[in-house]
């Protein structure tokens, strides 16, 4: 009786994954990051990652529970939002932060929306922009690496952004490479990001179109428009600092907010990239990551009807 | 009476211009940072749509039909300007305030709406009850977006501290608050009206 014949209608091949296995494997690809956020800044950084969860995880419990919607929050979803959210915040903010910013995130960004899949803004961004918006000087107060007793410091964009270009000489490469800077959470360490990012595009669930084209835009500008005229910008420097791998490979290729189309995929990442390195050249603030990602989510839908693939057959 | 009451009721929770009608957006979203302003704009707008109401209703057989819109606007105008000065005159400081709001109270669609859709097919003291049904009912609504947002954004109500130790929220005295405000008010009250149906 096993071999009976199953009449249903295409697609007959499926392949083991599930949104939610996706979800979980971006969460496992991401904590490499929090272990080596954990060590460089201490164990205020391991609340802010508990905190920025757990209240995710409850919201969205919360929320689906008051519409009578199925309870889903074991998908992984809203973990991810609240594992992102955390590593975008400084490590010493105060403990309510992370948990407003977890709470708004997954009802404003993605609840209210009707759930995963409809949101139109990656929701950990949208978190991270509503507490930078409303709780500027907690989200803006970094503290030193293997400090003790949590000295301030600057990020290395700040200082370029306040000091000017000479602050570029006393920073190595390779203590961005490793994270031996002041900056959020999940951000410093590229090294372990870049293992992350590789385990996702080995097991094929993220493509390299939307990093790769959304870093290379931000290197290359800042190559050709650099301090001392043009062809002259300290381009690595650039793609080392800041949120930029952590935005290209875990937040701008959220499979909900970016293109679906490859063509798409590409002007996505282009226009992520020349915001960015607009907003850091140019722009009030030191940092343009998360405000690029969000505009071009919400340029996602117009960038998917424009590139569009031709149908078989028609002209 | 008892319809007249209904009349006045009906601007304040069955047609509340700012929740259901959803007009007037601008002045809304603009001066709702503090409750203050909210009432002030609140009860300039009551006295432009009681004025205007009574006027038109008034002329409404004297006004030619295919005109009527450059009519209206110049009774409105005119309850705006006695406005303007008198706010300049005796509250200089909530004029500052509001600003450029309160001679655009000409545009305000509640004004022009209910003399179009209203005052001009209805007797004058229906056209007055109706005035002050709605002039109301944008008060409350402005009242209540107004003390959401100063409290969430400032930490106070009518410029006093309510809860101690509280980080106000700058979001919110900012335009995008304004937005996220009136939109989770909007889905909130359509969630009760679509309950009670």
């Amino acid at each position: 009786m096993n071999d009976r014949l199953i009449v249903s209608v295409s697609p007959h091949l499926h392949k083991d994954e599930s949104v939610s296995k996706i979800m979980w494997m971006v969460v496992v690809s991401l904590i490499p990051a929090g272990i080596a956020g954990v060590f460089i800044f201490g164990v205020s950084a391991l609340w802010v990652i508990i905190l920025g969860v757990i209240s995710a995880l409850a919201t969205e419990a919360a929320l689906q529970k008051l519409t009578n919607r199925k309870i889903t929050v074991l998908d992984g979803s809203a973990v991810l939002t609240g594992l992102l959210l955390a590593y975008n915040l400084p490590p010493e903010v105060p403990f309510w932060l992370p948990i407003v910013g977890s709470i708004f995130a997954v009802s404003i960004g993605k609840q209210v929306f009707g759930g995963l899949g409809q949101n139109i803004f990656n929701p950990a961004l949208v978190g991270r922009v509503f507490l930078m918006a409303s709780w500027p000087k907690y989200m803006t107060n970094f503290t030193k690496p293997f400090s003790v007793d949590a000295v301030t410091s600057a990020t290395p964009l700040m200082a370029l952004k306040e000091g000017g270009v000479g602050v570029l000489e006393n920073i190595s490469y390779l203590d961005l490479f490793l994270g031996k800077r002041g900056g959020c959470i999940g951000e410093v360490c590229i090294l372990a990001l870049v293992l992350g990012a590789a385990f996702l595009l080995i097991k094929g669930y993220i493509s390299l179109r939307i990093p790769a084209s959304y870093i290379l835009t931000v290197g290359l500008f800042a190559f050709v428009f650099g301090p001392k005229g043009f062809f002259s910008g300290d381009w690595l420097f650039h793609i080392l600092s800041g949120g930029l791998i952590l935005g290209a490979f875990f937040m701008a290729t959220d499979y909900v907010t970016s293109p679906l189309t490859r063509k798409g995929q590409l002007v996505f990442g282009i226009g992520c990239g020349l915001i960015t390195a607009v907003i850091r050249l140019w722009g009030g603030y030191p940092e343009g990551v998360s405000y690029a990602i969000l505009m071009m989510n919400a340029a996602t839908p117009i960038i998917d009807r424009y590139t569009k693939s031709r149908i078989y057959g028609l002209k | 009476m008892k319809k007249l009451f209904n009349e006045f009721l009906k601007g304040i929770i069955k047609e509340n211009p700012t929740f259901v009608l959803v007009l007037g957006l601008c002045p809304t979203l603009a001066v709702s940072v503090s409750v203050i302003n909210g009432i002030g704009m609140g009860i300039a707008a009551t006295f432009v749509l009681l004025g205007s109401n009574i006027i038109i209703a008034m002329l409404k057989n004297i006004i030619p039909d295919r005109i009527r819109i450059p009519c209206y606007i110049v009774v409105i105008a005119t309850f705006v300007t006695i406005n303007e000065m008198v706010m300049k005159a005796y509250s200089p400081a909530l004029d500052r305030a509001l600003g450029i709001y309160v001679p655009l109270i000409v545009v305000n669609c509640i004004v022009l709406g209910r003399a179009e859709a209203y005052a001009s097919k209805h007797s004058v003291l229906n056209s007055f009850i109706d005035g002050l049904g709605m002039g109301v009912g944008f008060t409350l609504a402005l009242i209540l977006i107004s003390g959401i947002r100063e409290f969430l954004g400032a930490g106070k109500i009518l410029g006093f501290t309510v809860v101690k130790g509280f980080e106000p929220a700058f979001v919110m005295g900012m335009p995008s608050g304004a937005l996220l405000v009136i939109g989770l008010l909007l889905g909130f009250f359509n969630v009760l009206k679509n309950k009670k149906t």
